[in-house]
C-alpha cells in the first residue's frame, strides 16, 4: 500500500527544508543579492529621499522577482543529477502534490524569507512606513505565484547543461502580471488608496496558479527526465 | 488486451518491445511476462539497450519506443545513479526517500543499514561516505521495501564480494515470498535458483 499521500508531501517539504538549511549560503544568496541591489540605487539614482522613496515600489519588485528567477533554476537540478528525480516520478504518490510540495519548499526558504526581510530594504529606499505592511504582503503572495511559475521553468530546463537564459526567456512572460499588480499595490498604499484590490488580484493568482502550475511542473519533469 | 487470464500471477508485462537509437535498432520483439517467483537477468553488450529496456519497463521512458508495458504490482527501480543526497545521513535519506513507500520506523531503518554494513554511520553526512558505501544506502531500500516487482540496473556495481553475498541472500529470499526480480548484470550472479536470461540481440528469454 502507497503511503498516504499528505504524508509524503509532509516527509517532501522536511527534506527540501533540511536540505535547503544544511546549505545556508545557498539559502542567503537570494537574501545578500536583494540587500546589494538596494545598496546599489542610492548610488545610481542619487541619494534624494524623495527620489529614491518614488521609485521604491518598482525597485523593491523587480529585485525580488530577479532573485526569486535566480533561485527557480535549481529547485529540481540536484535531484536530477543524483537520480532522486526518476525516484519522485515512480513514486505511487500523485506528482502533482509532490511537485507543490517541492514549491512550497522553495517559496519557504527564499519567498517568505524575502518576504519578512522586506521592510528593512524598504527603510534602506526610503519607503515611508505606511506602505511596508502592503510591500510584506504583496511579497508573500506574489513571490509564492513566482516560486510556481518558476517551478514550471526549473521543470522544462532541468535536463539541459545550461539552462540559465532558457529559464529566463520561458518564464519572464509569465512574471510581470505579479511585478505590475505587486508594484501596484505598494504604489496605492503609498497614495493612501487601498492595497486591498491589488492584494486580491494577487491571491487570485496565487490560486490559480496552485491549480495549475503543478500540472505543468509534473509535465516538464516527465518530459526531462525520459531522455 | 484481449486475454487477461492469468494476471494474478503476472507483474509485469512487455509486447512486442523495440527501441531505436539514432538510427540503429537496439533491440525488437521483446516479450516478457514476468511472473511471481521468477528472476531475469537480462543479458547484452554494452550499448545493448539493457538499462533503456530497464527504464521503459519501470515507466520512466513513455515515448520513443514501439509496444506496450503493463504493470500489475507496485514496483521497486534501483537505477545507475544512487539517489543519495550528500548533505543528508542514511537514515534521513531512507526516512525521506522520494520513492514515496510508506513510512518505515527507525528500527526498519536502522535494521537495513545494518543488513548492508552500515552499521555506525546511520547518522554520518553521506557525502563523507564512499562510491560503494552510497550504493549501499540505495541498497538498503531491497530490505525495507514492500514493493513485490523489482527491477534492478546493476545493483552489483561497485560492491565488495562480502556485499553481494548479502544481497545474493536478499534476492533468494524475496524470490522465495513471491517476488520477482528483473535484473542486469555484468557479473555473474550466484543465487541457487532458476534463473531466466533474456537475450536482448535475438529477444529470446531462457
Amino acid at each position: 500500500m502507497p503511503a498516504s499521500a499528505a504524508g509524503f508531501c509532509f516527509r517532501l517539504v522536511r527534506r527540501q527544508l533540511v536540505l535547503g538549511l544544511r546549505r545556508p549560503v545557498e539559502l542567503g544568496n537570494p537574501l545578500l543579492f536583494f540587500a546589494m541591489v538596494v545598496a546599489l540605487f542610492p548610488l545610481g539614482l542619487g541619494p534624494a529621499p524623495d527620489t529614491l522613496a518614488d521609485f521604491a515600489p518598482g525597485i523593491l519588485w523587480i529585485v525580488a522577482l530577479l532573485s526569486n528567477l535566480l533561485t527557480s533554476d535549481a529547485v529540481f537540478r540536484s535531484d536530477l543529477e543524483d537520480g532522486s528525480l526518476e525516484q519522485l516520478l515512480l513514486a505511487p504518490q500523485p506528482l502533482y502534490f509532490s511537485a507543490l510540495a517541492y514549491v512550497l519548499a522553495h517559496w519557504l526558504l527564499t519567498g517568505l524569507l524575502l518576504g519578512l526581510a522586506s521592510p528593512v530594504f524598504a527603510l534602506m529606499l526610503g519607503l515611508a512606513p505606511t506602505a511596508i505592511p502592503a510591500l510584506a504582503l504583496s511579497l508573500l503572495l506574489g513571490t509564492a505565484v513566482l516560486s510556481l511559475i518558476g517551478g514550471i521553468g526549473g521543470a522544462l530546463t532541468v535536463g539541459l547543461k545550461r539552462g540559465g537564459m532558457l529559464i529566463s526567456l520561458l518564464i519572464l512572460p509569465f512574471y510581470m502580471p505579479v511585478l505590475i499588480f505587486g508594484s501596484s499595490a505598494v504604489q496605492a498604499a503609498l497614495n493612501g488608496n487601498p492595497a486591498g484590490p491589488y492584494l486580491a488580484i494577487l491571491g487570485a493568482l496565487l490560486c490559480i496558479s496552485i491549480a495549475l502550475a503543478p500540472l505543468a511542473i509534473a509535465a516538464g519533469l516527465r518530459i526531462s527526465v525520459d531522455t | 488486451m484481449a486475454s487477461e487470464s492469468a494476471t494474478g500471477d503476472v507483474l509485469l508485462r512487455a509486447r512486442e518491445l523495440g527501441l531505436e537509437r539514432g538510427g540503429r535498432q537496439l533491440f525488437s520483439g521483446i516479450e516478457l511476462a514476468l511472473q511471481r517467483g521468477q528472476l531475469v537477468q537480462v543479458e547484452g553488450a554494452n550499448g545493448a539497450g539493457k538499462t533503456s529496456l530497464l527504464r521503459i519497463l519501470a515507466g520512466l521512458s513513455r515515448y520513443g519506443f514501439s509496444g506496450s508495458v503493463e504493470r500489475f504490482a507496485p514496483q521497486l527501480f534501483l537505477g545507475h545513479q544512487s539517489a543519495v543526497k550528500g548533505l543528508l545521513t542514511p537514515r534521513e535519506n531512507l526516512a525521506w526517500h522520494v520513492a514515496g513507500e510508506a513510512g518505515f520506523s527507525p528500527e526498519a531503518i536502522d535494521a537495513a543499514l545494518a543488513a548492508v554494513s552500515l552499521y555506525g554511520y546511520e547518522d554520518v553526512p553521506s557525502h563523507a561516505l564512499s562510491a560503494g558505501q552510497h550504493r549501499r544506502v540505495n541498497l538498503a531500500r531491497l530490505f525495507l521495501t514492500r514493493a513485490p516487482l523489482w527491477l534492478l540496473d546493476e545493483p552489483f556495481t561497485a560492491i565488495d564480494r562480502a556485499g553481494v553475498a548479502v544481497l545474493e541472500a536478499r534476492l533468494l529470499a524475496h524470490l522465495q515470498q513471491g517476488g520477482g526480480v528483473l535484473l542486469t548484470s555484468h557479473q555473474p550472479i550466484a543465487v541457487a535458483y532458476p534463473l531466466l536470461r533474456l537475450d536482448l540481440a535475438t529477444g529470446a528469454l531462457q
